[in-house]
């Protein structure tokens, strides 16, 4: 495995204007021009944090030079889902055989005898 | 509402910018759910996840600074591997570490605190990010409203920041 994938989809994600870009293009594909207007911020400014996001497979960007519209690209946003989500079932799973588990030892104790003391 | 969880259920909070906390109620006395977090014989036995997984590696050094790591291997033979280090570790009640799933990862400082009622155990544990900004790439995945997540939910999450 050469640098994670998902690894860089959290580092892209990890940016507020970059959420913003991102969320901007859920509405469709747009220029760097348009994507720059509700940001204080540069066209180069906004390009970086285009670069950073494509590098991230987030968006794909088109050919022509001049106008080169960036389009959202949904498959690694949805790997991040199926990973929290795997997060969450971990935990929820793991804590389901937990009280099964702690219920074993309980009865357990209490078959081994009352008043012994756990080492 | 005046009551904690039920017994088998698990509630997502955000207590602050940086922090994402589960909560869970276990109907077993306090030392016991401090034991079963705390001793590599117990946690391997449940701490799996999914079914499908096993964990062979489960290093416990429990100690302030002693380290611990544990691996996962699913049955088709993919691992995973989290590792970090005690910080403060006050039995029956408060057990403080680092986590990390790799150089990749931000570290978090995770903090378990248990309290007893009546027999039963609540356990609270919070995962501290480095920055709000790391928290909510974490978040905005979805672990704080439960159900599964799906790439809609997501999509509209991104749009709500816009």
């Amino acid at each position: 495995m050469s640098a994670d994938p998902l690894s860089l989809t959290f580092a892209a994600l990890a940016d507020p204007t970059r959420r913003a870009i991102l969320a901007r293009l859920t509405d469709g594909a747009a220029t760097v021009k348009e994507l720059s207007a509700p940001f204080a911020m540069s066209g180069p400014a906004v390009s970086k944090h285009l670069r950073v996001l494509e590098r991230a497979g987030l968006i794909t960007r088109g050919r022509e030079a001049q106008w080169r519209p960036c389009r959202l690209e949904a498959a690694p946003l949805k790997d991040v889902a199926e990973w929290t989500d795997g997060y969450r079932r971990f935990w929820d799973a793991s804590y389901e055989r937990l009280d099964e588990y702690l219920r074993q030892l309980n009865e357990k104790e209490e078959s081994d005898g009352h008043g012994k003391q756990r080492g | 509402m005046a009551t904690a969880n039920s017994v088998g259920e698990t509630t997502f909070t955000t207590p602050s910018d940086r922090e994402i906390a589960m909560t869970r109620v276990f109907d077993a006395p306090r030392a016991l759910v401090w034991e079963v977090h705390t001793k590599a014989e117990h946690l391997s036995q449940w701490m799996l996840g999914p079914e499908g997984w096993t964990m062979p590696v489960c290093e416990i050094d429990l100690r302030p600074g002693g380290a611990w790591r544990f691996v996962w291997r699913r049955s088709e033979g993919s691992e995973m591997e989290m590792k970090g280090a005690y910080q403060e570790i006050v039995p029956p009640e408060r057990l403080v570490s680092t986590e990390s799933w790799g150089e990749d990862w931000p570290e978090t400082l995770n903090t378990l605190v248990l309290s007893e009622d009546d027999g039963r155990t609540t356990l609270s544990s919070t995962v501290l990010y480095p920055s709000k900004e790391a928290r909510d790439a974490a978040l905005e995945t979805g672990m704080k409203d439960g159900a599964s997540v799906s790439f809609d939910r997501l999509a509209d999450y991104l749009r709500s920041l816009s």
